[in-house]
């Protein structure tokens, strides 16, 4: 008999790493596939035979319900499949604009930590301490509440700057009607934009090349700035602006943001910001001390050592933690529905859900739509993290 | 709401998930067989509506939804004690009960018929007529609702205020703006607050939340009534015999305030010859058996718990600080809507 090839018997081929493996694969598979498939069936029978309406029609029905905080407009006779998009654009622009904000709070609060003022290192610890040892939503309550019992009625507004009025039923201020020839203003902005890209590239290239230091900074800012309101003179000023006026209970006219909004921006930033601290302490602690000395030995000075040689290395510790602090921001976001904000789970699986009694597809749309997000988060950090990484040489 | 409150909603989404995804076995078994077998009614109330359903100083639950609960505990068990009460808000109660944490719901719950034909609900009866109004502060000096334009109104998720609120707007040509909240504390705090010009709901409970403010005497209740609230218990759709328990358990309460049979007369009554009180206390027929319980069911009933007029004045009505007018609530033969079907 030949060497080489063992009879295939079945025993031996169960005993083959490789084909033992793929077994156990297949049926891992299949008992999953039958697991799935026994509870949404079950789930489709046990709905009928309790008589509970099931399918995802009722997205196309009239809506009836008003939303007071829109993106995009809604009516009562718009259909739930919008109030399902103003209640996910709601959550975006809170997620948003509180990782912005969270991650700015947090880097200064993060490096205050570790400043050699006592006064401002004491006063970040014990800011990091307070907030990031009480649970969320208490922190909405406090800020929500107090929020709305210390600001005045609406006619006894507190008049800010710029025809603004803060008063209990948020910050009323002018808004800007855009009339024709407004479009220039939108394409000076964004040339500025590229344009002080080119110039920051050109400045790289040229310190590579010559070691002379062009300012980027001012002209940028001026570039950005300048244009749009050059633009905003030539095409003969077209905005006008829609002031906020007192009629009857309220103000009207102008835009609103609602006290709502602004505590549950603020608890979420001031939440997260007291994480991403302690993860940007860590970071920048984490960074050898040789490389301070040797930025200090070249002649930088204590803002561009930790500009241009600190904060970059400590940023290859930060950005993995710092992703999950971005997660959770989104997902705390849902907390909104205590505290009267119409995000996503307070529109979609709060009154919708009521209203429809459809609550396995508004859960699992819900719960889809926080998957999405959530990946979505972790593959641009992903992105960003895999550029930040050392190269290694 | 608190941590511990929100945990537990999520454990009865899950549950409710959970329940309506495992085996076929769970509704096919009698909802009356297992409230026996398990020896205590679980009970689905509101988590705090003063002279519906609230804990008292002593940790008693009272109301006249509560009452509801303990006289279909007397008729099972002749023991209106022996009742779980469930706290719910507006937002969990439907899937508190389709998933079985619950038997019954007595939650000041409007029968409506989406929730009759696709909520897997089955309504049995009305324990209370109301209808929704608004709650404004007496310093803007208002008359009518329909002088709410362009108001900011406080309202609670979960409900058909949210809805009637939109359409009471829109057929007046009104504007408002709506802060939506999910528990009624909250919502109330923020009216109270000045977050908002009006609260909205039902008036009964405009009423009680009037009553627990701050300054009672600063808020008004406007007399518009701009919907139809039947508020009433529901059970599972799908089992008709429980249904009964529930429906006849109310039923009792009102045909022995028709017959002026009250918790302190049931017994020398039992003496009576009039044939229909010897019918409702189980002297004649076998009506308690028909639904699986014993003939002394309304007996229990009246005896632990009252007659419906008593419990309306206990809780809600003259003999209690909400002092609501009997009004719809009357007993069809004093010109109000509650009529006790007959037993025979």
């Amino acid at each position: 008999m030949p060497r080489g090839q063992p009879p295939l018997s079945l025993p031996a081929l169960i005993y083959e790493p490789k084909v033992r493996g793929i077994i156990f694969q297949v049926l891992l598979l299949a008992a999953l596939v039958v697991a799935a498939w026994s509870l949404a069936s079950n789930v489709a029978v046990n709905l009928q035979r309790q008589n509970i309406a099931s399918g995802f029609g009722f997205l196309d029905r009239t809506a009836g319900f008003e939303i007071s905080q829109q993106l995009i407009d809604f009516k009562p006779t718009d259909n739930y499949g919008r109030a399902f998009v103003v209640g996910l654009l709601n959550t975006l622009l809170v997620a948003g604009l509180g990782i912005v904000f969270a991650t700015i709070l947090g880097f200064t609060v993060g490096v205050a930590r570790l400043s050699s003022n006592w006064i401002v290192s004491r006063l970040a610890l014990a800011f990091v301490e307070v907030v990031r040892n009480m649970p969320p939503l208490l922190t909405l309550f406090l800020v929500y509440f107090a929020a709305i019992k210390t600001l005045p009625g609406p006619r006894q507004s507190i008049e800010l700057p710029l025809s603004s009025f803060l008063n209990v039923r948020g910050l009323y201020m002018p808004k800007p009607q855009w009339l024709d020839g407004s479009s220039t203003i939108v394409v000076a902005f964004i040339a500025g934009i590229i344009a002080s890209m080119l110039l920051a590239r050109w400045a790289r290239q040229r310190q590579v090349a010559t070691g002379q230091q062009v300012p980027i900074f001012w002209p940028s800012l001026g570039l950005v700035l300048g244009l749009p309101l050059l633009a905003f003179m030539i095409a003969g000023q077209p905005v006008a602006f829609e002031y906020p006026a007192l009629k009857g209970f309220n103000f009207s006219g102008g835009m609103v943001v609602q006290p709502e909004f602004i505590a549950l921006l603020f608890g979420l930033t001031v939440y997260t910001a007291a994480f991403i601290a302690e993860i940007v302490r860590a970071g920048i602690s984490g960074v050898p001390k040789g490389q301070k000395e040797a930025a200090a030995a070249l002649g930088l000075s204590a803002g561009q050592s930790m500009r241009l040689v600190v904060l970059p290395q400590a940023m290859r510790i930060v950005i993995p933690p710092l992703t999950n602090q971005f997660l959770n921001l989104t997902k705390n976001s849902s907390l909104a529905v205590a505290i009267g904000y119409p995000d996503l789970v307070s529109v979609f699986a709060g009154t919708v859900l009521n209203n429809t009694n459809q609550a396995i597809e508004c859960i699992l749309i819900t719960m889809g739509v926080y998957l999405v997000l959530s990946i979505v988060t972790s593959i641009g950090m992903n992105m960003f993290n895999a550029r930040m990484a050392l190269v290694e040489r | 709401m608190d941590a511990g409150i929100r945990n537990r909603r999520i454990a009865i989404t899950t549950a409710a998930l959970l329940a309506v995804a495992a085996g076929p076995a769970m509704a096919q078994t009698k909802t009356l067989d297992t409230v026996k077998a398990r020896g205590t009614l679980n009970c689905g109330v509101n988590t705090g509506l003063a002279g519906f359903s609230m804990p008292d100083d002593k940790g008693q639950w009272t109301g006249l939804d509560v009452d509801l609960c303990r006289a279909v505990a007397a008729a099972v068990f002749k023991d209106a004690t022996k009742v779980k009460y469930v706290p719910l808000t507006a937002k969990e109660r439907f899937t508190a009960l389709q998933s079985g944490e619950v038997d019954m719901l007595s939650r000041n719950t409007t029968w409506t018929m989406s929730r009759d034909t696709s909520a897997g609900l089955s309504f049995v009866g009305v324990n209370y007529f109301d209808g929704q109004g608004f709650m404004v502060k007496k310093s803007l000096g208002l008359k009518s609702a329909k002088e709410l334009d362009g108001a900011t109104i406080c309202v609670q998720t979960g409900t058909t205020t949210e809805l009637n609120v939109t359409d009471f707007f829109r057929a007046n040509k009104l504007n408002y703006k709506p802060v939506v909240f999910e528990k009624l504390d909250e919502t109330v705090a923020a009216y109270n607050s000045g977050r908002c010009d009006a609260f909205t709901s039902d008036h009964s409970q405009l009423y009680s939340e009037r009553l627990k403010s701050p300054k009672p005497d600063d808020n008004v209740v406007l007399p518009d009534v701009i919907s139809k609230e039947p508020l009433g218990p529901a059970v599972r759709q799908g089992d008709s015999g429980w249904g009964n328990v529930v429906r006849w358990a109310h039923f009792a309460m009102v045909n022995a305030e028709e017959l002026g049979v009250t918790s302190k007369t049931v017994d020398e009554m039992q003496a009576s010859a009039n044939p229909e009180i010897r019918r409702l206390l189980g002297k004649e027929g076998d009506f308690g058996k028909g639904m699986g319980l014993d003939n002394d069911w309304a007996y229990q009933i009246v005896k632990q718990v009252g007659n419906y007029g008593e419990a309306f004045d206990r809780n809600v009505g003259a003999g209690s600080r909400l002092n609501i007018a009997r009004g719809q609530n009357a007993l069809w033969t004093k010109g109000g809507l509650q009529y006790g079907m007959p037993i025979r």
